[in-house]
């Protein structure tokens, strides 16, 4: 520890610190704009100027080591005549256009400038004007109020990945760009609004619609992916006007990701549902809750009664709260039906009963930047968990090996040791060689089950599968110095291998590798709530039928909860029809789509933002938030709604007043950490029979489902969908197979799966594996297709066959 | 390292016009006298790359060469002066990978060209210095970083390169030894910022050429974050000559505290403009008769003794200063890389100030507020003074200006462009006054 003093004040600081980390922790304010604790140091503003003993100049506190027995005068006459003079400079040549700027009232500019600006200014020449540019539909630029503190330049490329601004020009002519003519693409973006001290960067969407100082701020838990950010919403008039990330160093930082920024414009989407509505005739008819409820339960009930409990399906979005699951798993335990399932996309339930716990990503979210090994299997990362991907990037920059095995071979903008990109049919081959030449690896003990070591007899192992064990072992690369003596290991899955039908034997070679290089790791699921869902038993009984058995065996009446079936099923296809045949569709939604064409009751209930409730994030922290506005028109709570339609039912057990009181009775009184931690455990009971060498050499579909097509809510965000980023629905595959299929790009191809087809354009991509089509999932256009990850044939067809897509929610904003 | 869009370039350098060489000590350019300078087997003939091998061969300890450096009173000749012994003494003896070596041929500032003669005419004496730093400070890889607009003095360099490399001064296993040096040169695009060493050390890197903050220094985290040494083009090519006889007669040459001979880039109103090598301490009297004097019989007004960077001197301050470091700083300036800009009687200072600070202007590379925005700043407020709309209270807000740049920012391009402004309105007031009152300039009239 060093001795040091500042403004008189002794402190005992770390080595290493540099002098505005000692101040900060003390609570010493220091002036600052392109410091931020998150990125690395430019020193370049200078504000933070201040007065340490025997310099004779004055010295910039971010960038300065403290030394023992320092004396630092942050507020002397020469630390502030400093701080004034830069303060001065900065403001020449800004616009001083405060009245007009959307950073108005949360400007670092603007406050720093009442401390240390002049109430006039001594400039009387012409000011600088830079020119604005269109980095997207995320961000508005006006970039003549840019103080060039390269925070946005620093963040793409350290945190993001990928420099995607640059400082270009010299001198008074320095600003900050794009490449020509490119937007920020990055999936993080919104961040450099954030970090903007300025009114440079500014929320696009958001522009001009309210002032700083007239939004309410309230605290909620971002609704989309498992990672479970803090978030901040800010309201006006009832109405959500942003969102903000809420610092939260153990799980989002001080980040966020763009969907859980930008999703809120779906919030206030003319697609809302505002009233219940019966369909009569074949037409809808708005009508009360009363007559809503009242028909939706005579229905389940005439139905159930006939045709016995079974003949009811029930479907519920893993973005639903941990109180709705619990509540609609009860009402169906209720009516005695077991067919209850939240795994929508998933296709493969063979390890239903072989799991000891509950799974979940196997470690804290934050242990994953201390890793020294990862295995990736089957996931695009970036466009499955954007903001996570960022703790690997830190892990990978701190010296961790990142190896991948997949069908896509998307840049996840870290640096990727080794990779093996093939059909998801081999994958399962790829992790038997890597568990083979792992077993053959002296530093390790092996104790596999004889089943699987006889497997492993009919596997040959390549040699860049051999480099993958030898990493994920410890064992030092060629260009690595030293093995690594217990490294810390992590395996996770990711949800392409959860949709694949062979996700279970993935699983279960992870589970065998981890075993032997003993790794931490498990899902990444997909959902806010897969975690929470999956712990409160929102699948079917031991007589139940899983999500697909349910589509594939149609019921006579489903309940959907917050789900849009083609959307959200796995078997586009296979949902849809489901639907139509079914003799009565009970929907709990907040939206009015077509993708609810089919159903003959929508229920509106209140999005995240309007209700109450408690989501698990996929490292098992339980997160509970209330609601931020009141619900729109006629929505309710779907807690209210489900309990209300129990009671409607005549069952007992329902008398909940509160979403508190649904999660009491979720806990039953205990504290709900040390219920989950009881629970977790990836760990099976027993391994399922595995299939090693697959001799099938069809094309096989690879149905991602694009970031922004996640879930209801950022279907209908437009400015996502306006963004690159989003991966329109197109036949994408690399140059030889499209050589192989005789195809060039922009040709136009019928691509047909079992029960269904959707026509498609040819678009080169070589980021995929051989053998693969990749065809985004959960989009209008593919709602004719069949599972995400399953077989598929394709053949040329004519043009006039294809429509070009248009979103139907784009056609409303319009 | 570089291609340019050259069909036929010519890289030997003919015997430069230079008719009178009395009173110069040609040491950094000791070929220039012969027929063909730049070719290595004039270097030869003259005894070159002897100390390399005597050194390489005979295994000389590294401590006793940077002792020889310490004595000789070898000061940094890129400007700041600082001693390259002890400069040499800073990189990491001991370090596990690869160490590197940089000459800084980056002189940008007006009135500068000195290193651009060593590299024309002297080419191979550069590549034995830096050889020998090589060997002295561990370094395996060196380059030399060539301002931009001189391609074809970049050529002649490259050539000689070549030369050395296949004559066996350069590469691998050097006369026989494990000692390795491979030389490259590195072009750059005429950014007077990548003079700045870390500016420059950023450029080789491919990067935009902006300053490093410091602490690290290169020493410790150079080109691609390894340690490396940069000196100047002259600092280095002093040093085959140190070693051959002693630092002490390096020493010997100068005065005290400044060792050796120095090049002086006179320009300006003076009967013959050019480069000058002298010995460190020669009388300004002496060095500006060299020069043939003031020209058309005129009077001396001012001198900038070593570039726009270093304080405006009036006549009177300099007509009995010596031309060394301590000389010129006790006179009021320093000796910087030795430009010297000789200004006569006719020169407007208001207007000079206006060309000196639009070049500051344009050259801030825009990283750190104070420069980026000051630059600008001055230049336009003493614009308005030059089209006659000037207050008398803009001196001393240009003095204000200044003051709040210097020492305030990451590099000392900052301090360079707040001194001629400092300096000028200090010893030239009643001009910038009488350019106020009248709206025109006291010495032309316009």
């Amino acid at each position: 520890m060093l001795h040091i003093e500042i403004d008189g004040k002794p402190l005992e600081v770390e080595h290493g610190s540099t002098i505005i980390d000692a101040a900060d922790k003390v609570g010493i304010a220091i002036p600052r704009f392109c410091y931020h604790k998150k990125l690395s140091v430019a020193a370049n503003c200078r504000m933070c100027l201040v007065q340490v003993e025997k310099f004779n100049k004055p010295l910039p506190a971010c960038a300065t080591p403290v030394a023992d027995g320092m004396k630092i005068f942050t507020r002397s006459k020469a630390a502030v005549e400093a701080q004034k003079s830069v303060m001065e400079f900065l403001l020449i040549n800004h616009p001083l256009d405060c009245p007009i700027c959307d950073q108005g009232g949360e400007c670092d500019l603007q406050d720093i400038a009442v401390a240390y600006g002049a109430s006039g200014s001594r400039y009387a020449e012409e000011k600088r004007v830079v020119l604005n540019k269109n980095i997207g539909p995320l961000i508005s630029t006006d970039m003549t109020r840019c103080i060039q503190c390269t925070r946005c330049v620093r963040f793409l490329k350290e945190v993001g990945g990928m420099q995607e601004l640059g400082l270009v020009g010299r001198g008074e002519h320095a600003e900050i760009t794009a490449y020509v003519d490119k937007s920020v693409n990055s999936e993080l973006s919104g961040n450099i609004i954030d970090l903007c001290p300025v009114g440079a960067l500014t929320n696009k969407p958001f522009r001009y619609s309210a002032r700083s100082w007239e939004l309410t701020r309230r605290p909620s838990i971002a609704p989309h992916d498992g990672l479970g950010s803090h978030i901040e919403v800010h309201v006006k008039d009832n109405k959500v006007m942003r969102v903000l990330p809420r610092e939260k160093e153990s799980i989002n930082e001080c980040w966020l990701s763009d969907r859980d920024r930008y999703s809120y414009v779906g919030l206030n989407s003319p697609d809302r549902l505002k009233v219940p509505m019966i369909k009569h005739n074949g037409t809808w008819v708005e009508t009360d809750w009363k007559t809503a409820l009242e028909f939706a339960a005579g229905q389940i009930k005439d139905i159930t009664n006939q045709h016995g409990a079974d003949s009811l399906g029930v479907l519920a979005s893993p973005n639903s709260t941990m109180e709705e699951g619990y509540l609609i798993k009860q009402l169906a335990n209720g009516l005695g039906c077991g067919n209850v399932d939240y795994r929508l996309r998933q296709t493969d339930f063979r390890l239903d009963g072989k799991r000891v716990g509950i799974p979940w990503m196997g470690c804290n979210i934050q242990e994953i930047e201390e890793l020294d090994r990862i295995l990736i299997i089957g996931s695009n990362l970036r466009n499955e968990h954007p903001l996570l991907a960022q703790r690997f990037r830190k892990a990978v920059a701190n010296g961790a090996e990142l190896s991948v095995v997949s069908p896509l071979d998307n840049d996840p903008l870290m640096k990727v040791a080794h990779k093996v990109i093939v059909r998801p049919n081999d994958m399962v081959n790829v992790l038997g060689q890597i568990l083979k030449a792992m077993s053959g690896l002296q530093r390790l003990s092996l104790c596999l089950p004889p089943s699987l070591n006889a497997l492993l007899e009919t596997i040959t192992v390549r040699p860049n599968t051999q480099a993958m064990a030898e990493s994920l072992a410890g064992l030092a690369g060629p260009d690595g110095l030293v093995d690594l003596v217990a490294p810390k290991v992590g395996l996770f899955i990711g949800n392409m291998a959860l949709s694949d039908p062979r996700f279970t034997e993935m699983y279960s070679m992870m589970e065998a590798i981890g075993g032997i290089c003993g790794a931490k790791g498990g899902i990444l699921p997909a959902a806010a709530n897969s975690t929470g869902m999956h712990f409160m038993g929102v699948m079917p009984n031991a007589t139940g039928m899983h999500a697909r058995a349910m589509l594939e065996v149609p019921r006579k009446a489903y309940l959907l909860l917050n789900v849009e079936p083609e959307l959200d099923c796995q078997h586009a296809a296979l949902a849809k029809a489901a639907m139509a045949q079914a003799e009565c569709v009970v929907a709990l939604t907040a939206y009015k789509s077509e993708a609810l064409e089919n159903a003959d009751v929508l229920l509106p209930i209140a999005p995240f933002t309007e209700t109450s409730g408690t989501f698990m994030s996929m490292e098992g922290r339980v997160q509970s938030f209330s609601a931020v506005t009141k619900p729109l028109a006629e929505c309710r709570p779907a807690w209210k709604v489900l309990r209300v339609l129990a009671n409607t039912l005549g069952l007992d057990g329902f008398d909940f007043d509160s979403s508190e009181a649904v999660k009491n009775a979720i806990f039953k009184g205990e504290k709900p950490s040390t219920v989950v931690w009881r629970n977790l455990n990836n760990n099976l009971k027993e391994l399922v029979e595995i299939e090693v060498n697959i001799k099938s050499d069809g094309l096989q579909r690879i149905g991602e489902v694009p970031q922004y097509e996640s879930d209801p809510i950022v279907r209908r965000s437009v400015p996502l969908q306006k963004t690159k980023y989003n991966i329109r629905p197109m036949a994408r595959m690399r140059a030889e197979q499209m050589a192989q299929l005789d195809l060039v790009e922009g040709d136009i191809v019928l691509a047909t799966q079992d029960k269904g087809s959707a026509v498609l354009q040819v678009k080169l991509d070589n980021h995929v594996a051989m053998g693969c089509i990749r065809i985004a999932a959960s989009h209008e256009q593919t709602i004719g297709l069949g599972d995400l990850m399953g077989d598929i044939t394709i053949e040329k067809t004519s043009k006039e066959l294809y429509k070009p897509y248009e979103t139907t929610m784009l056609k409303v904003v319009a | 390292m570089v291609t340019g869009a050259k069909t036929s370039v010519n890289t030997t350098a003919k015997k430069p016009v230079m008719t009178d060489l009395k009173g110069q000590t040609l040491l950094t350019l000791r070929s220039l006298n012969e027929e063909n300078p730049a070719s290595l087997e004039t270097y030869i003939k003259l005894g070159g790359y002897a100390q390399l091998k005597r050194i390489v061969t005979e295994k000389v300890k590294a401590t006793d060469i940077i002792t020889q450096i310490k004595t000789s009173n070898l000061r940094g000749r890129g400007g700041a002066g600082f001693p390259t012994g002890l400069k040499w003494s800073f990189m990491p003896r001991y370090y596990d990978g690869t160490k590197y070596l940089v000459c800084n041929t980056d002189e940008g500032e007006p009135g500068t060209f000195k290193d651009r003669d060593i590299i024309r005419y002297n080419p191979h004496q550069l590549i034995e210095g830096m050889a020998i730093a090589a060997y002295t400070l561990g370094a395996r890889v060196g380059y030399n970083y060539i301002h931009g607009e001189i391609w074809q003095d970049y050529d002649i360099f490259e050539a000689a390169l070549h030369e050395a490399k296949a004559a066996g001064y350069l590469g691998e296993n050097l006369f026989g030894s494990n000692f390795s040096f491979d030389l490259y040169a590195v072009h750059g695009y005429g950014a007077y910022i990548c003079g700045e060493e870390t500016a420059l050390i950023e450029s080789i890197e491919g990067k935009k050429g902006q300053p490093r903050f410091k602490p690290p220094f290169p020493a410790s985290y150079g080109v691609f974050g390894k340690p490396t040494n940069v000196n100047n083009t002259e600092s280095y090519t002093s040093i085959p000559w140190i070693l051959q006889h002693g630092g002490q007669a390096f020493a010997d040459l100068g005065v005290p505290n400044s060792g050796g001979t120095k090049l002086f880039s006179i320009s300006g109103h003076v009967e013959k403009p050019g480069n000058y090598e002298v010995k460190m301490g020669m009388p300004f009297a002496d060095l500006l008769a060299l020069a043939g004097g003031i020209w058309k019989g005129r009077q001396l007004k001012a001198v900038i003794p070593g570039g726009p960077s270093t304080a405006v001197m009036t006549a009177e301050m300099v007509q009995n200063a010596t031309m060394d470091y301590d000389g010129l700083s006790k006179a009021g300036s320093s000796l910087g890389a030795g430009s010297m800009i000789v200004m006569d009687d006719t020169t407007c200072m208001v207007k000079t100030l206006k060309r000196l600070s639009y070049f500051f202007y344009e050259e801030s590379c825009g990283q750190c507020t104070p420069c980026r925005e000051g630059t600008g700043w001055v230049y336009r407020v003493i614009s308005r003074i030059v089209d006659g709309k000037g207050k008398m209270e803009d001196l001393d807000l240009l003095t204000d200006v200044s003051n709040n740049i210097s020492g305030r920012t990451i590099c000392a391009l900052g301090d360079a462009a707040a001194t001629p402004v400092l300096s000028f309105i200090k010893h030239f007031r009643p001009e910038f006054e009488y350019y106020i009152t009248h709206g025109k300039s006291m010495v032309d009239g316009r």
